[in-house]
Formats: structure tokens, C-alpha cells, sequence
């Protein structure tokens, strides 16, 4: 079995699109996992129906008793979050705040204050329209994605190859260089960089190949708008020659890429050139992943 | 609200790449045309305001967050600082006490509850917090190092350091990472008011609707910009018009703007397109200021 993860650095460079577009590409033999939980959207090219749906549940929140509270100020005292307030002699906690630690639990002489376990989102599994089996999430509003969900949602894909026999598990990852990032690499064989050639993309593609440096993974480079800024990508070109990432394609600039996306289509199901291109990417991921 | 006579305005989205950075930055770069204004980059783990500007007379101060530091001669191994840490970050191996770094919240309950005194907090280095006057715009930016995991506390770091600041500009334009979840709440939690920007597509939308969703939920007022207008469909407008939810400004979608971003040039002196939206967002400012003074 083997694992790609599609990932970017910057948000917007079409990490979602490529990787539905693989998706279709790869029907009949893929588990396609979405771990972008900020900002999921794969379901909207996908059109998953949901099989199962189960509440999740990850860290604690602080509760205060306000019948045992004796107002002694103890809780707001240890609290390093300012996530505990007095309001009109009243102890509360803001829940958004609270970061679950408990040092207000234990310090508290009537054991006014309890920790509940926290909800942060829902958790699916699916058949995506491609009929192939995806797991995917949704985030609470404001929810701590400290990265046990995606590695929920990625634990879950596993279980669906080894269930429905299939090779490749596809990965759409998150933004950034954080904690859902750094939770969705765990097993990873292989990442897609889809970038675009301006300084704020190449910017944050830097920094997110040294992190990926330090998990020693094996990446390849997708310049998409490619013909936005010769500059930046001839800079994006020289950047991964001399990290020893390969290119494996660049889009470019296309109408037609946002055209799929209002249909609910990916860009590899209409006939102009993305497809072609697409095509051309899945084959040399594809010839990647077999020599891995 | 702050009620110090400063304005701060967020920009948000729940989607990444729809135009927060080229609004922050441009829109500063407009305003501090006639005033003092403070442009603070909060997207910590890929900061890009700042690649806009031209690094002068950078100030740079380096962030830390406090971690427990295992004293082995001190410690006898009771294990009350595995059973208080929430986070395992905190774990006993034999006659050893490791720390894991990443995994710790700096809440102190170990090292405030060790009977021995036995892990005392030292800082760690997260990040760091660049700042420069250009004229009358003031640029922070705060950047986390790589292979660190954990946004928030830099973010709250940097709110920290502009409050500390002597000279405060009256305006403050806080850049906020993309999404939903911590890091967002963090970053938008000071602010008196939040720009969110979409584009007009499918994802453009949904995460629009996330976005606006954690706006009520932390019971912050907001409003819409729509970037690339007319790149996609009308729904994000439909959508806005029954949810009552303002549009603010509109910056049509052009490839010359792109370009200019592609190429970190800040484009509202050549684009009156991009003009006429910061002027429309200089007078909503202009009213916003007046009803949280």
C-alpha cells in the first residue's frame, strides 16, 4: 500500500483540485482521504455519500459549579490561557480560551471545577462518486485541530485499503507547516507539492520542504498557473532541482480549472488540455510510487 | 472591543490563497498614505506581508514559550507530573522524565505542583517577531521556526508584543492565517471588527459559510470581501444577500492584479479597481472607528 499527500504551504495553490483530479484518475484502485479540515472541500468534488457519521471527541474543557464556587480566585490564578473571567462575582470559563490542562481542577479547594471530554468535529466514511471508499471530517466552528482528527481521518483510510484491497491511499492535506500538517505525514510514501509561481508561493514552499526534509520524505513539485510569472517559476524550477525534487508537471493558467470546480466536475473530466497535462502527472506519480 | 482609541481590523477566510495577504497588504500601504498604521502579519507559520515591502531597518526579537526542564537530582520520581499534564507531554521512563517540547501547552501545573521544585520552567525558543517603520507604516511580522508545530502561542505572543508597543498607530490591520479552527479564534481575538475574504466559487463559499459560522460563534462582526468578482458564479453573492450578511468591497478578478501579487508588487497606485475597493474600506473603517471609539 502506498500513501500520497498532496501539500502546498501556501493555501489556494489548488491542492483540492489536483487531488480529486487524481482521484478520478485513479477510480477503482484509490481510498481517497481528506485532511484538510480547515477548509475541507473535497467533498464537493467527490459528492461522497456518507455511510457513516460519528461525533469526535479530542482534549477536556474546564466546567465551574457555580453552587460550589466559594469565589476565591484560585483557578483565574493558575491559569496561564486568561481563559478563566469573573463576571459579576460569578466565576466562568471561556471555552475558546481553555485549553484543557486541568491546573484549575487541582488547585481548586471545593472541588468546584470538573474537566468534560471536548467535541471537536464530525468523522465520515464514504463512497466518493468515483466509488471508491474516502474518510473525511468536519471541523467544529473554531474547533482545536491540534492534528488527532487528521490523524483519525487518516487511520480510518488505512482501514478502508486494507478493508476494500485497494493500493494507494490519496491525501489532501492542509496549509501551512503546523500541527495538521505534521499529523498528516505519519506513513506517507510520497508528497505532491502544488505550488504557483509567485513569492508568496515559493515562500511557503520553502519552508514546508524543510520541514519534510526533516521527516526524510520524498517529494515532487506541480507548478500550477504556471504562466503567471516566468520569474518565480524558473525560481520554483531551480529551488527543487537543487533539493532534489522532481517536477512532475505544470498547469497552466486556465479558465477551465475554475469552470470544473462550478460544475462539481475536477479538471480531468471535460476535454481540454488540463486533462492531458493530468494525465501526464498521474502517469509519472504513478511510475514514482512503483520504483519507491 | 478595546476601547483605547485603536481600530483593528482582521482579515480572514476560511479558504487559503483568496486574496488576505494582498488585501493587508495593500490596503495598509493605502491607508498609511494618510496616517499611522500598523500592518501585523499573524499567518505565523507562512508569513508573506512582508516580502511586499523592502526590508529595512528590520527590528528582530525572538519569541519563546516556557517548557519544564527536568532536574534529575532533585526529582524522586513520584510521577505527579505525568498524572497532572493533560498533554502526555510529560512521561516517566524508567528513572528518567522526559519532556516533549511540541506536545507542552505551558500551563505549568507539573512544574507549580512538583513537590521538589523539580522542573522549573525555562523558555524554548518558538519563533520569532520582526518589526519595521516604513514611513507611517508600521510592519510586524511574526514568523514560527520550522519544525515548530504549535501556532497559537506565537500568535498570542504577537498580540502581546503590539500591545507593549510605545507608539501605537490608531489603525491596526491584523493578516490571519486561513481556516477555521485555533489558530483563527487566536489570531481574530483582539480584533474590533474582521474583513472575510472569498472568491466567488464552490470552495470559495463553502468555506465562507465555515468562516461566517466561527465569526457568530466567537460573536465577532464581520463583513465580506469578494476578491477575483466574476471569475465564478453568483452564488457567494446570493448566499450573502439571504444570509444578511454585508459585502463590503468587490475587486474584480484580472490577471494584471494576479501578476503584480505573483510578482510581490503592491498594486493599488496602477489598479483603480483595486483603489476603488480600499476607498469603499477606508470609509467603512473611517465609520467603524467612530462607533468603537
Amino acid at each position: 500500500m502506498r500513501e500520497i499527500i498532496v501539500l502546498s504551504g501556501k493555501g489556494g495553490t489548488g491542492k483540492t483540485s489536483v487531488t480529486a483530479a487524481l482521484g478520478v484518475l485513479a477510480a477503482g484502485k484509490a481510498v481517497i482521504a481528506d485532511c484538510d479540515l480547515d477548509a475541507a472541500n473535497m467533498h464537493l468534488l467527490m459528492q461522497p455519500e456518507v455511510l457513516k457519521k460519528e461525533a469526535f471527541f479530542s482534549g477536556e474543557l474546564a466546567e465551574i459549579d457555580p453552587e460550589a464556587c466559594i469565589n476565591c480566585g484560585m483557578c483565574e490564578e493558575v491559569c496561564h490561557f486568561d481563559a478563566v473571567h469573573q463576571d459579576a462575582e460569578v466565576y466562568d470559563i471561556n471555552p475558546l480560551r481553555c485549553e484543557g490542562c486541568g491546573y484549575c481542577e487541582v488547585v481548586c479547594p471545593t472541588n468546584a471545577i470538573s474537566m468534560h471530554v471536548r467535541r471537536s468535529g464530525d468523522f465520515f466514511v464514504s463512497t466518493a462518486r468515483t466509488g471508491d471508499p474516502m474518510a473525511h471530517a468536519h471541523l467544529d466552528a473554531g474547533a482545536d485541530n491540534s492534528g488527532k482528527l487528521v490523524a483519525k481521518v487518516k487511520e480510518e483510510a488505512k482501514r478502508l485499503a486494507n478493508q476494500h484491497q485497494r493500493d494507494l491511499i490519496l491525501v489532501d492535506g492542509a496549509p501551512g507547516i503546523g500541527c495538521p500538517v505534521v499529523s498528516s505525514l505519519a506513513g506517507v510514501n510520497y508528497v505532491v507539492l502544488v505550488t504557483e509561481p509567485s513569492a508568496s508561493g515559493l515562500h511557503d514552499l520553502k519552508r514546508l520542504v524543510e520541514v519534510l526534509q526533516q521527516f526524510r520524505l520524498q517529494a515532487g513539485c506541480i507548478i500550477n498557473k504556471a504562466d503567471l510569472n516566468h520569474d518565480q517559476a524558473e525560481a520554483i524550477r531551480t529551488f527543487c532541482f537543487e533539493n532534489g525534487i522532481e517536477m512532475i508537471g505544470e498547469i497552466p493558467y486556465d479558465t477551465a480549472f475554475t469552470a470544473a470546480m462550478i460544475q462539481g466536475k475536477t479538471i480531468v473530466e471535460s476535454d481540454n488540455q488540463l486533462k492531458q497535462i493530468m494525465d501526464k502527472i498521474y502517469i509519472s506519480i504513478q511510475h514514482k510510487i512503483n520504483v519507491l | 472591543m478595546t476601547n483605547t482609541g485603536i481600530f483593528k481590523l482582521a482579515i480572514a477566510s476560511g479558504k487559503g490563497g483568496t486574496g488576505k495577504t494582498l488585501l493587508s497588504t495593500n490596503l495598509a500601504d493605502y491607508l498609511a498614505q494618510k496616517q499611522a498604521v500598523l500592518l501585523a502579519d499573524m499567518d505565523v507559520e507562512e508569513p508573506n506581508d512582508a516580502l511586499f515591502f523592502d526590508a529595512e531597518n528590520k527590528v528582530i526579537t525572538p519569541q519563546y514559550k516556557m517548557i519544564p526542564d527536568w532536574q534529575s537530582d532533585r526529582c524522586t520520581l513520584c510521577g505527579d507530573c505525568t498524572r497532572h499534564c493533560k498533554f502526555h507531554a510529560v512521561i516517566r521512563l524508567g528513572d528518567f522524565v522526559m519532556v516533549f517540547n511540541e506536545l507542552c501547552h505551558s500551563c505549568y501545573a507539573c512544574s507549580d505542583l512538583c513537590p521538589e521544585q523539580a522542573l522549573p520552567m525555562k523558555p524554548y525558543r518558538m519563533g520569532e517577531t520582526s518589526h519595521q517603520l516604513l514611513n507611517q507604516l508600521q510592519l510586524v511580522e511574526s514568523r514560527l521556526d520550522v519544525g515548530q508545530e504549535q501556532a497559537v502561542p506565537l500568535i498570542y505572543a504577537t498580540q502581546k508584543y503590539i500591545r507593549e508597543l510605545e507608539n501605537k498607530p490608531a489603525i491596526q490591520i491584523l493578516d490571519c492565517p486561513p481556516g477555521t479552527s485555533c489558530p483563527v479564534v487566536a489570531a481574530v481575538d483582539e480584533a474590533d471588527f474582521v474583513l472575510l475574504v472569498t472568491e466567488p466559487t464552490p470552495f470559495g463559499l463553502n468555506d465562507l459559510k465555515l468562516a461566517v459560522d466561527t465569526m457568530r460563534q466567537i460573536d465577532k462582526a464581520f463583513a465580506v470581501v469578494i476578491n477575483r468578482q466574476g471569475m465564478g458564479d453568483d452564488a457567494v453573492e446570493n448566499w450573502c444577500e439571504n444570509e444578511g450578511v454585508k459585502i463590503a468591497a468587490r475587486i474584480p478578478y484580472d490577471r494584471q492584479l494576479a501578476e503584480q501579487y505573483a510578482a510581490a508588487k503592491l498594486a493599488w497606485r496602477k489598479n483603480t479597481a483595486l483603489r476603488k475597493a480600499l476607498e469603499e474600506l477606508a470609509v467603512l473603517i473611517q465609520q467603524k472607528q467612530v462607533q468603537y471609539a
